[in-house]
């Protein structure tokens, strides 16, 4: 309780200090203040544990570099989708807290019991008081024991030193829990940056040449046709940075000034709208996107037709019967079985007039997925569609495997079933439209949905 | 823990005793296997396979040479305490090999040896093996919170006010003295209540009271009542919920269908298909939120995926395409509704959907 103490001897570099970080680190003051008393000043205990989440690219890591920079404290900063196996943990900390002594080929370290005798007889030896462990990503020690995660959340009950741990994560605290108990660490949420703080944050890249006024008026734009989908503000401002050159492009042109948000919002708008379908998506890569935008400028919608089709692999070249067995299995997985016989047998005689019944808000097959079907059903398909007569070779049944190994199909059924194999179709409505198309056959009056 | 340490320390204190004693510390997080445990145990009794810090030694070799060394003992040699954290976690070593081998040292009249197990697990004894269970004395103490709130308050006041020995006496005075006075406070009292009645642990107590005392600064150096409100905010967020309010408005619309597809599926797990069907309904008749593409619908799906409030179900995750994987939602209808009503800025006709959808309700 000699927090009261430090209050006296007003230490100016501290304020300083807080000071920088701020005018670096925008719309995060409430959490900084809240990191900054839990990790205390220098002659503190600070916090055993803290978790930190919030949504992606809200500042955590950001904030708590800066802090640690600033204050120049020892820490380990492991990134743990990196740490793959324990070993890589200890060693990584020890490594980064200790370098003068470890050097990663010397260290060995591949047990929790290890890493605390070598942590302590280190820390004894270059006399650290305080030091920090950061965490980033810890949703990944989740991977390992459950012990570890424990062991983690009380190394300063269990190394006895001044250290304190930080998670990092974007996923709530509940789900870190797992039948051992955990010391609960003290939590901090980092909330979604609002409409603006957004704004104030990526007008900090303004680009020079232009005012600052001129920008954000674009960002709105932006926002307007993004933010409705991603708040991630990493994902904003490179889209932003990304479509600034074709909002100016009016203005080089000369035909627009800076001051017609009007006609600028005009032009800009479809682009932005088919960025959101592409760029966003990465089917189109920033290169291509950029390059499509200085290089010609011709027919928007064509040519990005063009650059996406590459990514739409609806274009597969197969052999003849490959598409013909595709086309099978597209229809057995996604008719039901009762309905072959209304399909595909040529001479049905009488039809009886059946009530259906069935009922109207049952949901189709294109909404729950596609059914197993067997083997047999398949090729009894198969025969039906293909027009001429097919022996049943190897050469066909070889190439039902080549369709597994591409995923077009998948096997359902366990190893000891080798008599009897079950399939399941894998490809998409639009993929199997255009195998039909390339085949002339009309699958669509095939499909039970659809009828 | 604090209570052993502190025998451990009085034992120690005795002039008799000082020389007779070797405290063993054991914790099962650390000591995954017997072993890294036995490795651990050699190096604390300092025996001769130990050179400086390190083990040498197979495990059958430390093993032997342990038992041996204690075995050979008699009632004149040093007695040994094992003090064994997490005790629940050794059971779960291979065959119980070391719990075994200690508990038969203590039956068997050799080396004075005690083991003091810790644990929170109240069904611990039914982990043991049963040779192992006969071999234990069976005998617990257990430590429950037993104190009610006066007590917790006094628990309070001691954590709070500064020790007798502290350098500054005025000082302290002052901040005993305001201690004293906050804690009668209606406010201060009613966060203790409530944190009193949800957790009546220490460690909760200590966790709310640093997070007071860490907002303490040159401008403000005493504690107020406003400080244990805030603290206690802070702590107890419910952090689902804070995790909605930070999704976007598309997120939003797929979370509000997803909580409707599984009432009205009966919890049933779901799939994207049906989601973006949902969506598609509401889209369509709602125009003025833009009708946006499916695959960027997916990606939403997908982030909401990341975040865990929807996790795949297990298996069949090779055998069937992304959109149709099935998913089990985990929001809670309840938590959507208090999230959606702290939305900021959420569109009317967004709200008015979200409350029919969610109307039926309970």
């Amino acid at each position: 309780m000699d927090h009261i103490e430090v209050g006296n001897q007003c230490c100016s570099p501290r304020i300083e200090g807080i000071q920088k970080i701020q005018q670096s680190v925008r719309a995060r003051k409430k959490q900084m203040e809240v990191l900054l008393g839990l990790l205390g000043e220098e002659d503190e205990v600070p916090c055993d544990c803290i978790f930190v989440y919030g949504h992606e690219a809200t500042g955590k890591s950001y904030l708590l570099s800066k802090i640690l920079e600033e204050f120049e404290v020892p820490y380990a900063w492991i990134n743990c989708v990196e740490i793959y196996s324990q070993r890589l943990l200890y060693e990584g900390i020890l490594s980064q807290l200790f370098s003068s002594t470890y050097t990663v080929t010397t260290l060995r370290c591949d047990n929790m019991c290890d890493f605390i005798r070598m942590f302590k007889q280190e820390a004894q030896a270059m006399n650290l008081k305080k030091m920090y462990i950061i965490l980033d990503n810890a949703e990944k020690l989740r991977n390992f024991e459950p012990t570890l995660l424990a062991a983690l959340m009380r190394l300063q009950e269990l190394t006895r030193l001044d250290l304190s741990v930080i998670l990092i994560s974007e996923i709530i605290w509940e789900k870190f829990r797992c039948g051992i108990g955990l010391c609960e660490p003290l939590q901090l949420h980092f909330p979604q940056y609002n409409r603006e703080e957004v704004l104030e944050i990526l007008s900090l890249d303004c680009p020079p040449g232009y005012s600052e006024e001129f920008y954000t008026a674009y960002l709105r734009v932006v926002l307007s046709v993004f933010y409705l989908v991603t708040r991630n503000l990493r994902e904003l401002r490179y889209l932003a940075l990304l479509n600034f050159p074709k909002y100016c492009e009016p203005i080089k042109c000369g035909t627009v000034s800076e001051s017609d948000q009007h006609k600028l919002w005009k032009n800009i708008e479809p682009h932005l709208k088919e960025a959101l379908n592409t760029v966003y998506l990465r089917e189109v890569s920033s290169f291509q996107w950029e390059n499509y935008h200085t290089k010609d400028a011709v027919g928007p919608a064509k040519k990005v037709g063009d650059l996406t089709q590459s990514f739409n692999r609806a274009a597969v070249e197969l052999p003849f019967y490959s598409k013909f067995l595709l086309i099978a299995s597209y229809l057995a997985s996604y008719n039901p079985a009762r309905t072959d016989k209304k399909f595909f047998v040529k001479n049905q005689g009488k039809v009886k007039k059946k009530k259906i019944n069935l009922r109207k808000d049952q949901p189709k097959r294109h909404i729950l997925g596609p059914k197993p079907f067997p083997l047999d059903r398949m090729m009894a398909i198969f025969y039906s569609i293909v027009e001429e007569q097919v022996p049943p070779t190897s050469m066909i049944f070889s190439q039902i495997t080549t369709l597994v190994t591409l995923r077009l199909l998948a096997t359902t059924s366990n190893e000891e079933e080798l008599g009897t194999p079950k399939y399941k179709c894998l490809v998409g409505l639009e993929f199997i439209r255009n195998v039909s198309q390339t085949v002339k056959f009309d699958i669509l009056s095939y499909l039970n949905d659809f009828i | 823990m604090q209570l052993v340490q502190r025998v451990c320390d009085k034992l120690k204190l005795g002039e008799e005793n000082k020389n007779d004693i070797i405290l063993i510390n054991l914790n099962g997080l650390i000591l995954n296997d017997d072993r890294v445990a036995l490795k651990d145990i050699t190096r604390q009794l300092h025996l001769e396979n130990v050179v400086g810090d390190r083990v040498f030694g197979s495990f059958a070799e430390n093993l032997a040479f342990l038992l041996q060394a204690l075995k050979c003992g008699s009632q004149e040699c040093k007695s040994l305490i094992f003090i064994i954290e997490e005790f629940d976690l050794f059971c779960y070593h291979k065959n119980q090999t070391l719990i075994y081998n200690l508990f038969d040292i203590v039956q068997s009249s050799q080396t004075p040896v005690a083991v003091v197990g810790i644990t929170c697990r109240l069904d611990v004894i039914e982990l043991l093996e049963k040779r192992v269970r006969s071999r234990f004395s069976h005998r617990q103490i257990n430590l429950f919170n037993q104190y009610n709130f006066d007590d917790y308050m006094n628990i309070v006041k001691n954590l709070l006010q500064l020790p007798e020995d502290f350098s500054d006496f005025l000082q302290r005075n002052q901040w005993n003295g305001h201690i004293e006075k906050l804690l009668e406070e209606r406010g201060a009292k009613s966060v203790l209540r409530r944190q009193f009645e949800t957790n009546k642990n220490i460690r909760n107590l200590k966790k709310l009271l640093v997070l007071s005392v860490s907002q303490i600064s040159d401008k403000h150096p005493f504690l107020k009542t406003s400080n244990f409100i805030d603290a206690q905010a802070l702590q107890t967020v419910d952090t689902k919920a804070s995790m909605l309010k930070g999704l976007s408005l598309l997120e939003m619309v797929l979370v509000i269908s997803m909580v409707h597809l599984t009432v009205l599926y009966e919890r049933e797990p779901i799939n994207f298909e049906m989601v973006y069907n949902e969506y598609k309904k509401f889209a369509s008749r709602k125009s003025s939120l833009q009708c946006i593409e499916k695959t960027v619908v997916f990606k939403a799906f997908e982030h909401l995926q990341t975040l865990e409030l929807v996790i795949p179900m297990t298996g069949s995750t090779l055998t069937t395409p992304k959109p149709f994987r099935l998913v089990r939602v985990l929001m809670d209808p309840i938590q959507v509704k208090e999230a959606l009503q702290r939305y900021p800025n959420l569109p009317t006709e967004l709200e008015q959907w979200a409350s029919f959808m969610l109307s039926d309700i309970s």
